[in-house]
């Protein structure tokens, strides 16, 4: 084994800190992400060391809920990627249809904006009344964002931009009161989502659900990860289920591609075998 | 010293830029090549596309974890970061934009840095912004070799004078001659 230089050393047993004295588990995420966000967190806080920051982890919480909530990528908008929501609308509320309950997993849902979209575009499908959309994510910070529905109002504009190209069906104004600084999501969209903390890389399957959301969480894990978080997938969904990835995410790697036919390469939409 | 990688950065007057470079390299050019080019993040990746028509090797967009080889010049994909790993594949990240940019070509020029140290060629080229002055210098301090293209041959200067102005660089080169230059680095290897 080559020998590691002493950053890398102080990131493991960062990574190893953080796991034994919080509980998440960030070891086995992509060494360069990692890198890249620990590095700004310590230039950020004055550190002059990884090691300097594994004191500050260990006996300043704020400091370690500043790193924790580092770790965690949340950046999301409203209806990312409309191409993908166009393909919900033509490819898979036709099969969601044929269910007399609906139950939808968002893993990953961050600060929510997605899990708002897919309220959106079920209750314009006339699904939402029989779905629940069980949204989760370990950010708790983001988490309790997304369970207030609010967002700035200047991002508005581009998520109408997007709304309109997903194929929505009325004005996206409909679904949010706004003042001039806050745009605030109408109580009866989150009527049936249940926001729930849920850890991917430690936690296990928690429902039988009829579609899983995850989208831009796995590029951030190392391929044993990742194999292990589509098993549980896997697991999750019934026959028939459709899984969706980010529009850059695929299956080649995946142990498990031969047990999904595509329903839409392009936008990464795979259906689980029967 | 054998190279491992080519890293590029470019912004706008890209695609010209590259056209001059990429179609003179040959199929066996020894060395695996990785972009960021500055697209709109709603970009369709069609440019790669047309691209690949014209270049002897093979121009694709990176896909996430895959393997980096010679025989390929690799674009980073709209409205993602790309970064460079250790083992030699790609990571992808949606993080927040750097430099008003995503893909950044700071990010992938350090994550490369990391990666490849004193094996990596970083060369910036036209551009109106200051992304990749930064990561150029990172390349240079891993040990790496730094090219950028002459300010004044440039469609846009100040990327390539940000460049210049931020860390020493080892070759400030006109665009006509990039490719020569590039063809006689891969001939060393």
């Amino acid at each position: 084994m080559a020998a590691k230089d002493s950053t890398e050393i102080e990131i493991d047993l960062l990574l190893e800190a953080i796991y034994q004295k919080y509980g998440y588990d960030f070891r086995q995420y992509s060494d360069a992400h990692i890198k890249r966000r620990i590095t700004n967190r310590m230039v950020l806080s004055g550190c002059n060391t990884v090691s300097e920051m594994q004191f500050q982890l260990l006996h300043n919480k704020s400091f370690a809920n500043d790193l924790l909530h580092d770790l965690s990528i949340t950046v999301t908008e409203m209806f990312r990627d409309p191409g993908f929501y166009r393909s919900v609308r033509e490819k898979i509320i036709p099969i969601l249809k044929t269910y007399p309950f609906i139950k939808v997993w968002h893993a990953g849902c961050s600060t929510g904006e997605e899990a708002y979209s897919m309220a959106i575009l079920l209750t314009e499908e006339g699904l939402m009344e029989r779905t629940t959309i069980y949204a989760t994510d370990f950010n708790q910070r983001a988490l309790d964002d997304a369970k207030q529905g609010i967002f700035s109002n200047n991002l508005i504009k581009e998520y109408t931009t997007n709304y309109q190209a997903a194929g929505g069906r009325s004005a996206f104004s409909d679904y949010y009161i706004a003042d001039e600084n806050m745009a605030i999501m109408n109580q009866n969209l989150k009527k049936n989502i249940v926001w729930a903390n849920h850890n991917l890389v430690t936690d296990s399957v928690f429902a039988e659900v009829h579609m899983i959301l995850c989208r831009n969480v796995l590029i951030y894990f190392k391929r044993e990860l990742q194999n292990k978080v589509h098993k549980m997938f896997y697991e999750s969904l019934i026959k028939g289920g459709v899984l969706c990835l980010g529009s850059k995410e695929g299956m080649y790697f995946s142990e498990l591609k031969d047990a999904y036919q595509d329903l839409d390469s392009r936008q990464k939409v795979f259906k689980k075998k029967y | 010293m054998g190279y491992g990688a080519i890293v590029i950065g470019v912004s706008s007057g890209g695609l010209n830029a590259l056209m001059k470079i990429l179609p003179s390299l040959p199929e066996n050019y020894p060395l695996p090549i990785v972009v960021v080019q500055h697209v709109s993040p709603r970009s369709d990746g069609y440019w790669i596309e047309s691209m690949n028509r014209t270049c002897g090797l093979n121009v694709k967009e990176a896909d996430e974890k895959e393997k980096i080889e010679r025989g390929n010049i690799y674009m980073a994909p709209a409205n993602y970061h790309l970064l460079m790993e250790k083992d030699k594949t790609f990571s992808l990240s949606t993080e927040a934009k750097v430099n008003f940019a995503r893909p950044s070509i700071d990010v992938l020029f350090e994550s490369a840095a990391e990666a490849y140290r004193d094996e990596l060629i970083g060369i910036i080229l036209t551009g109106s912004n200051s992304d990749g002055a930064l990561g150029l210098r990172k390349i240079k301090e891993e040990g790496g070799l730094t090219i950028v293209q002459d300010p004044e041959t440039a469609e846009s200067p100040s990327m390539p004078a940000y460049a210049i102005s931020t860390s020493s660089v080892d070759h400030i080169l006109p665009l006509e001659e990039m490719a020569n230059f590039l063809k006689t680095l891969g001939e060393s290897d």
